[in-house]
Parts: C-alpha cells; sequence; structure tokens
C-alpha cells in the first residue's frame, strides 16, 4: 500500500512537471481571455457580426471564388485536392501555425497557401499582402470560424514555441517595449484614444479601419513593432511564426472570428 | 470591384424596406503618397443612386472624406414589383452597375 502511495506521489509530480513550463505564467488567465472584440465599441462589434456590412467578408467571398478558380501550370483549383472547404478547412485556422512535417518547418496558413500555389499549382509566387494571398486566407480562416484556438506547442515546435515566448518579453525599439508590457500589464487601460486590448490574433485576418483594408496578422505584429520604433523584420520572417505559435497558444480556447474588424 | 447589395426579396406594399450597399473601393483621397514619394492620384466614388421603377429614390454624393469600402443603408416605400437599378461611378470614370428586384405584394 505505500508503495502504492509513493507510486502515486510519483506519477503525481511527474504528472506536474509534465504540464507546459509556462502553465502557471499564463497571462492573461484563461478566466481572463477576451477577444480583441471585447474592446471595441459596440457598433463596431456589432458590424463585425453583421456578414453583411462587414468589410471583411468582401475578401471572404473573392477568396470563395479564388478556392474555386485554377491557377497556374497545373490548371487545378484548391478545390480539386481539398474539395468542400466548409468540411476540409474546418478547423485548419485554429490549429496554426505547426510544425510542417515535410520541411520541418513551422507554418502559418499563409504559407500553407503560398506553398500549394508555388508548388502544387505552378502558379508564380503572390506577392505578401497581396489580395489574392488574404482573399484566400480569409476564407479558409472564416472556415474556422466559432472554433476554439488550439495549437501544439510540445514536440518539434517547442523550441518554436519558446522562440516566441521570448520575442513577446524581449524589450525592442526606441520605446524600449515588450509586447507584455501592454498586453499582458496594461490590457483594459486607454492609450490616447484605444483601449489596449489582450493582443489575441483570433480574428486575423482582419479588416483593420487604420489600414482601410484587410490584413494579415504579421502586418498587424508589424504595425506594433513599428509603433514602439522598433525594426521591422521582412515578410514571413521565422520570428513571426514563432510569436504566432507563442500568440495562439495565449489566446487558447478563444474562438476564430475571422474575418476580423479592428480599429 | 466587388459589391454587395441587401434588397429584400419580397414586401407588402407600402412597407418601410430597408436596403444595403457595401461597395469594394479604395476611396483614394489623392493627398496620400506612395512609398517612393509620388502622389497616389485621387479616386473616390462620386456618386452612388439608386433607380426604383426608373425613379430615383436614393442619390449620395460622396468624397475623400469617407472611407474606403463605403457601406451605405437607407430605406425606400415598396410601392410595385419591379427593379432596383443601383450605379455608382468614380474618379477614374469607372461606372459599375447591379439590378435588384423586388416583390411587393397586396
Amino acid at each position: 500500500m505505500i508503495v502504492r502511495v509513493a507510486a502515486l506521489a510519483a506519477a503525481l509530480s511527474a504528472a506536474a512537471c509534465a504540464l507546459p513550463a509556462g502553465a502557471q505564467e499564463r497571462t492573461p488567465p484563461l478566466d481572463k481571455l477576451q477577444s480583441g472584440a471585447a474592446f471595441l465599441s459596440p457598433e463596431l462589434r456589432a458590424q463585425q457580426l453583421d456578414d453583411f456590412a462587414n468589410p471583411g467578408m468582401l475578401w471572404v467571398e473573392r477568396g470563395a471564388k479564388l478556392w474555386a478558380a485554377p491557377a497556374g501550370a497545373s490548371g487545378r483549383s484548391c478545390a480539386d485536392c481539398h474539395g468542400d472547404a466548409r468540411a476540409s478547412m474546418k478547423g485548419v485556422a485554429a490549429g496554426h501555425p505547426l510544425v510542417d512535417r515535410g520541411s520541418g518547418r513551422l507554418v502559418n496558413v499563409t504559407d500553407r497557401i503560398l506553398e500549394c500555389r508555388t508548388e502544387r499549382q505552378g502558379a508564380p509566387r503572390p506577392a505578401s499582402e497581396s489580395n489574392e494571398v488574404l482573399a484566400l486566407g480569409a476564407f479558409v480562416a472564416h472556415q474556422s470560424r466559432g472554433v476554439p484556438v488550439a495549437v501544439t506547442i510540445d514536440g518539434p515546435a517547442r523550441t518554436h514555441f519558446e522562440s516566441g515566448r521570448a520575442l513577446y518579453t524581449r524589450r525592442v525599439g526606441q520605446m524600449n517595449l515588450a509586447c507584455t508590457q501592454c498586453h499582458d500589464a496594461n490590457w483594459g487601460k486607454t492609450l490616447f484614444s484605444e483601449r489596449i486590448s489582450q493582443g489575441h490574433p483570433n480574428a486575423y485576418p482582419a479588416y483593420r479601419l487604420e489600414w482601410q483594408t484587410l490584413g494579415s496578422l504579421e502586418r498587424r505584429i508589424r504595425a506594433c513593432l513599428s509603433g514602439v520604433r522598433a525594426e521591422m523584420l521582412p515578410y514571413g520572417a521565422p520570428e513571426y511564426r514563432d510569436l504566432e505559435l507563442f500568440l495562439m497558444w495565449r489566446a487558447a480556447g478563444l474562438a476564430i472570428e475571422t474575418p476580423g474588424l479592428r480599429r | 470591384m466587388a459589391s454587395r447589395i441587401q434588397v429584400p426579396a419580397e414586401a407588402r406594399r407600402g412597407e418601410l424596406v430597408e436596403i444595403r450597399v457595401l461597395i469594394q473601393h479604395p476611396m483614394e483621397t489623392g493627398y496620400r503618397t506612395d512609398d517612393t514619394g509620388r502622389r497616389i492620384a485621387r479616386n473616390t466614388i462620386r456618386t452612388v443612386t439608386c433607380r426604383y421603377e426608373g425613379v430615383e429614390v436614393f442619390r449620395a454624393d460622396l468624397s475623400s472624406g469617407i472611407a474606403a469600402n463605403p457601406y451605405l443603408q437607407f430605406t425606400t416605400v415598396a410601392e410595385a414589383s419591379g427593379t432596383l437599378e443601383f450605379e455608382w461611378v468614380d474618379d477614374a470614370g469607372v461606372q459599375e452597375s447591379a439590378r435588384h428586384s423586388i416583390q411587393v405584394t397586396g
């Protein structure tokens, strides 16, 4: 009996060790998680929920057309391989970025689209932030609307996750600020005329009023980097993917809202 | 440019119907410059009109003060079954139109 109790205690402590390293450090705590939509005015929140008035739906509609249209030398469309996106793409955006088994790289939905476009469809590589990529990205992510964010941070993703966490907490730029200082320590407070959000990625690609267009999470991160007067990395830099993985883990449980509407 | 227009398919005679229009357009103000410092030419939608069986029931004159992808919402009285014709034209001279029919009963 004593042996069994000891074994149980050992198992328990092993279980405690097996918890993600950051389980206690999770900020904001899971019960305080709030999507960026919670920091919008009631009017904007209503507009995001209104599928007609949400301007991001223009991109989703265009993405639906692109999904079915043949592209590149192969003459194949996305639908030829992936079928009905409502079934095949449901939940996909909620689980990215993830480590691609083939290449061993951490990839997000945009990377997947670019890879399919260039390697499987034989089309020229579309530019980052082009309407083509944004429309397809918004369309794919829209299929996960309502699905809770759930990314894997174990196994090969672990180093990317730790790198993302380091980027999140590292002071950068002339302002010498880290992401955490606004989005963990001061969310809900006012910065000029804005309320600081918790910095969750669950609504991207999102339509930002400041941009007057739809944009990727990468563009949003660049906007923060520009805001603290830090050097911006080029589009596609692996650092953005690592940070995206950390942000997605931090937002675990929040529902995907794409296309979101943000200030 | 894509657009989305919402007109109720059916209405009762005399009923106030809500019409919603969302047009994808950059609404370029003419005051911005591109990455190389060159001024980007102004290109905004100038007018949006709606004709109900040939009669103009709504007109909006837009300008550079209106955000990109303008969203318009207005009402009209359902008088008879027919067609609503929407038309808009921008500074570049691009003219676009759309038609929606409405079934009026009673």
